[in-house]
């Protein structure tokens, strides 16, 4: 194509570059954070009461949910702390939120260890195990990530995603907290994504 | 970020720690176990973690085993974060102490995890150990119990002067 025209020639320069700047936002948008990933995975597992559950649990309000075990001595107690402080921090406003402890560990964590050891941090968090089959498919369906680790004694320690997940009303992933997060920085998250 | 509350928490601890004077220390020839700390146990929960600096002043030297009236067993644990994925994983061979040096077990990196703990740890308690290194042999200590671990609001073990 030749250029007969100068003003041709910077006009496409600039579409070209206005174009590449908007996919390079696009992107950067969705690349940020898994956002809006849609879980469709069936499973059937108990809470910390005994009574079944499933994935309509993800459904109808927005939650927070946390993949962690209770034989995990620093990361699962300080996020479940956190969690609650959120809670207790939003007050009125988070009364739609429901947060979940699901066990990365549901061979040794039974409905009343749960139950105990949630109880702890909040009447508001509700822990979920079952068996570790479908347990598996709640973690893969949400692209989280856990694994037995073995030791010599025969027991073993669970290496497991760190993040707390927020999913939306609609059952949709709408962000992460990564350990550690700055509580108002957590918070001003929570409000902006599911409230 | 958690970089800089890991250090905001480190300062505020170290601050509360000296306050109150609660670091305590422990002696093996030329190795000094300082402040040994563990955290209060949760309902339920049947494991606890266990922190302490080990300052040699000698030659080279390797923990390899505790053990506790309190806990089934004691293992040596390293805690790494690969991305959002924390990771443990057991020290078999237990752990390095190089000459002259000073290695710590902390929340985060090495630790001790106390298995099996019938009675769970309760704040303000201290819980008899002995820690076994190979060539200076063992050392009997005491781990005072801190706040659970996500109370940092009072926590005086986030960093500890010896």
């Amino acid at each position: 194509m030749t250029m007969k025209n100068p003003f041709m020639l910077i006009a496409t320069a600039i579409s070209a570059a206005f174009f590449c700047v908007l996919v390079g936002i696009l992107f950067f948008t969705f690349k940020d954070e898994p956002r809006n990933s849609r879980f469709s995975t069936d499973f059937t597992l108990v809470n910390d009461k005994g009574e079944p559950v499933d994935q309509s649990i993800f459904k109808g309000n927005p939650s927070l949910v946390y993949f962690g075990y209770t034989h995990c001595p620093e990361v699962c107690p300080t996020t479940l702390f956190e969690v609650a402080g959120y809670l207790n921090q939003l007050g009125e406003e988070g009364a739609p939120i429901k947060s979940y402890l699901f066990t990365v560990d549901p061979e040794r964590d039974t409905p009343e260890i749960m139950k105990g050891y949630v109880t702890a941090f909040s009447d508001r968090i509700t822990g979920v195990t079952g068996t570790p089959e479908e347990m598996k498919r709640v973690i893969a369906g949400w692209r989280a990530f856990a694994e037995k680790v073995p030791n010599k004694s025969g027991g073993y320690s669970m290496s497991h995603t760190m993040d707390l997940f927020l999913i939306g009303a609609d059952g949709r992933l709408k962000g992460l907290i990564p350990y550690g997060a700055d509580q108002d920085d957590a918070i001003e998250k929570i409000r902006s994504r599911l409230l | 970020m958690f970089i800089r509350n890991i250090a905001t928490y480190a300062v505020l601890g170290s601050l509360i720690a000296f306050g109150s004077a609660q670091a305590h220390e422990f002696k093996l020839g030329e190795i000094e176990i300082g402040h040994p700390y563990s955290r209060a146990m949760l309902p339920m929960a049947k494991v606890g973690g266990g922190y302490f600096k080990i300052t040699n002043n000698g030659p080279a030297d390797r923990l390899v085993r505790i053990t506790s009236d309190r806990a089934g067993s004691v293992e040596l644990h390293e805690m790494k974060m690969n991305g959002a994925v924390m990771q443990m994983r057991e020290l078999e061979a237990g752990i390095a102490i190089p000459a002259n040096t000073t290695v710590e077990l902390k929340p985060g990196g090495y630790h001790l995890m106390f298995m099996d703990v019938p009675q769970p740890f309760k704040e303000g308690e201290m819980i008899k150990a002995t820690l076994v290194f190979e060539k200076a042999g063992s050392v009997d200590v005491e781990f005072a119990v801190g706040p659970v671990a996500a109370d940092k609001s009072k926590d005086a073990h986030a960093e500890h002067g010896k």
